[in-house]
């Protein structure tokens, strides 16, 4: 295959992963999307592997490596619970970053792709291996402690070292100090002390940035790595001079970019903030200042009564949270919907854009217990109609329900935009207990006159509920 | 020693509540406390005395007796001269006072060295929303006054298409949507009306809704809301624009129940003699502000009267109307206060100063007047202060709604960008050059597109990305065995093994997540359906 041929192939596949990412707005044309998406990635393999720049000697290397690559992923997908789609989203992204680490300096230490260049040329293709390997170490340490957090394997508060700020500082000045003496030196051997330090100090910024961040700030960590590795796939374009690469990390990069800027959004938090890790550390004091505690009663209810509600009522509303997800209630919750619906109730699903632990995390597992997604909206499509909702049902979730977001100013979730389930005639919240959320603040829902608390596992309360409706 | 808490019978005419029911006297003595009962007090309410003596009270017979009996008195209306004199010397009274209508009983109560409790004086602050016995009995007011509307009205409230003809559901407009008028709307749409209401407190449009009711507005500049939730006095200029409105829905509505009430003042006249005129016959007005002058100018307090074929209702007893639904609720928030009053458990009160709500409860203390009590905090502050916080983040997701950034930030972006484009383009080279376009370009088509992606597709969308971006395998493939460079002018053999080895590392892990991120986008696409 000739190098135009390449070229023209890799034109083909940078188009079809555009109409990959286009397809995605709306559930009909996803699958096809996804379909363009592995047709393309297929065109640019084959036009890589049989074109000017692998010989047929490597060829039964990249096999092997395709397949037992290709396995694993297989296998991981398969296996995968709907619930755990976080930790194997943050996953992979730890392996794109540690391919970007492995093929930048495989990059640098081949004399055959360094070789060519001169003067400006080679300073800037040192800088391209450079931020490509820094970018690509962040991305995978980064990753790996985010799996750490999702998957419970590391603890999900956020871990704050004593000026934690100041030591990222001198990590960025010695890694601007070493990209220097990285980008004078003139052979191999004599760069590679640099590019070695500049990555185990990427490795540990990646892992302290992702330690200093809470378990419900994920949903953008998650997003801001996902760009992190398009950005990484970018950087790698540049160094091997591939446009196809350069296009679809920045597609990748600016997915994610927005994706964060998005869960940000929802939380009324500035994507800084986030990144330097910690709610409540900065601003707002935890309580009103001379606030008294939320005022009125906590009732509670029975099962029994839940459902009683619910059958004597024409509209319902369910916003699941990350709560839903841990009891794994997805399905009970299926069954209830059904049951109700059957009897000719309205019911529908509320989601906040930051619910789970990544976005559109609710979604997935409502479409995997098999809820129809045109009864699942977006937040701004039905928090208008909390009015007219005869029951609200709040399983698992908290902040994203605070009505002190809207009226304490004083509040640290002050402004953060929220489902506003009080307006509801009768809400119920679902809940293990009276502790606050991940924010740390009491939720005022809880002692409104017109709210009642069905404690214990979501799983199990559901599952009684469905019993009851259907006696 | 735990102390006695007597209720004795109501002695006002035509009262019918008690101040407390069985099921609260069981609570009350599990706080600590001996509850006594004068025989047949709740008779009018339907409670006997054995379903009292059932619970655990003990029933005296005889006022007399009953005041001597009981370190605390709990009642419904304020105490007669009468029943003052059976006070016992440094006893404690909790019940209806209204202390700033009577100046006297509160003189002749504290020459008892009395501590009294007042039930109308509980501050209106969130805590106390439970012991609020004004609300309680608001709100049973407000359902009679729609039941005794429905009671006079020669019409359903429903509109019908029966076989014998149409007939038109019935027009009701409540003034004031406190939770007297609150509770009249719920009621009134409850039987099928259609209702509207008015307040000066443009806020409460939303409950309004809420219950059912549709808010029509006075267009008028002036915020209503006064200190502690209630409504305050109004310009004339609105006052004027408020009863044009006013003379617009009684010639359209069929029945008009009045809430309006200002704390400490006579209620204000709302409807004249002439609106009442240009009702149609048959219609209706309930003025539940009698008592304090009426909101009507043709209102007689007690008594329904006829005026121009309007009937207008002016009892001021509508709680003892549901006698007992109203002890009930009066007890429970009797109990409630009792709980304040007794944190201990011990069956001793403690009138505790230091507490807001129980300063604000409390206006007699040992002989002491202790009314007024200091003006109580706002119980919210004004909405307009959070709204410009909140205002940005309301808005929807879109293209637009991306850049909400400052003017002057903006700007200093741009200024930034510029310096970068400029020093790229004076120093990077042609070969750069190309490639950093691509890359601007393909920047914001990515920008362009995922703003399209529907939000319940994110993570789809993150998987597909990640799948996507395992592309990166091509750096590592051509790096597994690139042709040969006779020109390798970096001098030195080629580390064949190192970069073998690192390239196909590369692709074993790009090739995971190339068919692990497809494989299970597709798993998860399948999922979503209809």
């Amino acid at each position: 295959m000739s190098a135009t041929l390449a070229t023209v192939s890799y034109i083909g596949a940078t188009i079809l992963f555009i109409l990959s990412l286009g397809g995605l707005s709306n559930p009909e044309s996803s699958r096809r999307g996804n379909l363009y998406g592995i047709i393309g990635m297929t065109i640019a393999v084959l036009a890589t592997v049989f074109g000017p720049n692998v010989t047929a000697a490597g060829i039964p290397w990249i096999i092997g490596a395709m397949l037992v690559g290709g396995s694993i992923g297989i296998y991981a997908s398969r296996v995968v619970k709907m619930t755990q789609m976080p930790e194997l989203v943050a996953l992979m992204h730890s392996l794109v970053g540690l391919a970007a680490m492995l093929v930048g300096f495989a990059n640098y230490i081949d004399p055959a792709a360094t070789g060519e260049f001169k003067g400006a040329e080679k300073t800037i293709h040192e800088l391209e291996i450079y931020l490509g390997i820094l970018i690509g170490a962040i991305t995978f340490s980064g990753s790996v402690i985010a799996f750490g957090k999702l998957s419970g394997k590391i603890s999900g508060k956020p871990m704050l070292l004593p000026a934690r700020h100041w030591l990222n500082l001198a990590g960025l000045l010695v890694v601007i100090w070493f990209g220097w003496r990285f980008i004078n030196t003139h052979s191999v051997a004599d760069g590679m002390t640099p590019l070695v330090v500049m990555t185990v100090i990427a490795l540990l910024f990646g892992i302290h940035m992702v330690m200093a961040i809470g378990g419900a700030d994920m949903p953008v960590v998650i997003s801001m790595l996902n760009s992190y590795s398009g950005w990484a796939a970018a950087a790698t374009g540049f160094m091997l001079s591939n446009d196809l690469l350069i296009v679809t990390g920045a597609l990748v990069g600016s997915s994610g970019a927005i994706l964060s800027y998005i869960m940000c959004r929802a939380m009324n938090r500035h994507f800084l903030a986030v990144i330097a890790g910690g709610f409540g550390t900065e601003g707002g004091a935890p309580t009103a200042p001379g606030g008294a505690p939320p005022a009125g009663e906590v009732v509670a209810v029975t099962a029994a009564e839940t459902a009683e509600l619910l059958r004597e009522s024409k509209n319902v509303i369910i916003v699941p949270g990350y709560g839903m997800a841990v009891a794994q209630a997805q399905h009970a919750v299926y069954e209830i919907t059904r049951h109700l619906r059957e009897k000719g109730v309205t019911v529908r699903f509320g989601i906040h854009p930051v619910a789970g632990r990544m976005p559109g995390h609710m979604n997935v597992l409502l479409a995997e217990a098999r809820v129809p997604y045109d009864i699942v909206l977006e937040m701004d499509e039905l928090n208008e109609d909390f009015p007219q909702t005869d029951v609200a049902i709040v399983i698992g979730a908290n902040d994203i329900v605070n009505p002190s977001a809207q009226d304490d100013p004083a509040s640290p979730i002050a402004g953060m935009p929220v489902l506003e389930v009080w307006k509801a005639r009768t809400s119920i919240v679902m809940k293990r207990s009276m502790a606050s959320g991940y924010a740390g603040v009491d939720n005022p829902l809880f002692y409104k006159d017109n709210n009642r608390m069905l404690f214990g596992d979501a799983k199990k309360m559901l599952d009684e509920i469905l019993v009851a409706l259907k006696a | 020693m735990s102390q006695v808490i007597g209720v004795p019978r109501e002695t006002a005419a035509g009262e019918k509540r008690v101040a407390t029911v069985p099921e609260v006297v069981e609570k009350l003595i599990k706080l600590g406390f001996r509850v006594a009962l004068q025989s047949g007090a709740g008779d009018a309410a339907n409670f006997s005395d054995d379903a009292y003596r059932a619970a655990g009270a003990e029933i005296v017979d005889g006022a007399a007796k009953l005041w001597a009996a009981s370190d605390i008195v709990f009642k419904v209306r304020g105490p007669s001269a009468e029943e003052i004199g059976l006070m016992r010397e440094g006893g404690t009274l909790v019940s209806f006072i209204w202390p700033a209508q009577n100046p006297d009983l509160l003189k002749q109560l504290a020459a008892k060295r009395a501590t009294v409790l007042a039930m109308d004086s509980v501050p209106r602050i969130s805590r106390a929303q439970k012991l609020d016995a004004l609300s309680s009995m608001a709100n049973i007011a407000g359902y009679r006054a729609v039941i005794e509307a429905a009671h006079h009205f020669g019409r359903f409230f429903t509109g019908q298409i029966t076989a014998a003809g149409k007939v038109p559901p019935a027009k009701v407009f409540v003034i004031g949507a406190g939770v007297a008028g609150l509770a009249a709307i719920g009621a009134a749409s409850g039987l099928g009306a259609i209702v509207r209401a008015n307040d000066t407190r443009p806020e409460v449009g939303d409950q309004v809704k809420s219950m059912g009711g549709e808010f029509v507005t006075v267009d008028y500049q002036e915020e209503g809301a006064g200190v502690g939730g209630y409504a305050k006095v109004m310009s004339e200029g609105f006052l004027k624009a408020q009863a044009a409105v006013f003379a617009r829905q009684a010639k359209e509505v069929d029945i008009i129940i009045t809430t309006a009430l200002i704390p400490g003042k006579p209620a204000p006249k709302l409807i004249s003699a002439e609106m009442v005129r240009s009702m149609k016959p048959g219609s209706i007005i309930v003025d539940m502000a009698a008592e304090q002058g009426g909101n009507c100018e043709l209102t007689e307090p007690h008594k329904v009267v006829v005026k121009d074929g309007v009937t207008i209702i002016g009892y001021s007893d509508l709680p003892s109307r549901l006698s007992k639904q109203s002890s009930t609720l009066y007890a429970t928030n009797l109990f409630r206060l009792t709980e304040e009053l007794c944190k201990a458990k011990d069956g001793v009160i403690n009138v505790n100063m230091e507490d807001e709500v129980i300063r604000g409860t409390t206006v007699v203390k040992e002989g002491n007047v202790t009314w007024p009590p200091p003006a109580p905090k706002l119980s919210a502050p004004p909405p307009a202060a959070a709204k410009p916080s909140a205002a940005p983040a309301a808005k929807g997701h879109g293209h637009g709604a991306a850049i909400t950034s400052t003017s002057t930030t903006s700007a200093a972006l741009f200024f930034v960008a510029a310096l970068a484009f400029w020093f790229i383009g004076a120093y990077a080279p042609a070969a750069f050059l190309a490639h950093f376009t691509v890359f601007v370009l393909a920047c914001f088509v990515g920008y362009m597109v995922v703003w399209n992606v529907t939000p319940a597709l994110h993570t789809p969308l993150m998987s597909v990305t990640n799948a996507i971006s395992s592309i990166i395998a091509i750096g590592a493939l051509v790096q597994v065995a690139p042709p040969m460079m006779e020109n390798a002018a970096g001098g030195g053999a080629r580390p064949e093994l190192w970069i073998l080895g690192l390239a196909v590392a590369g692709i074993g892990l790009t090739a995971i997540n190339m068919f692990g991120g497809f494989a299970v986008t597709q798993r998860m696409l399948e999922m979503f359906r209809k």
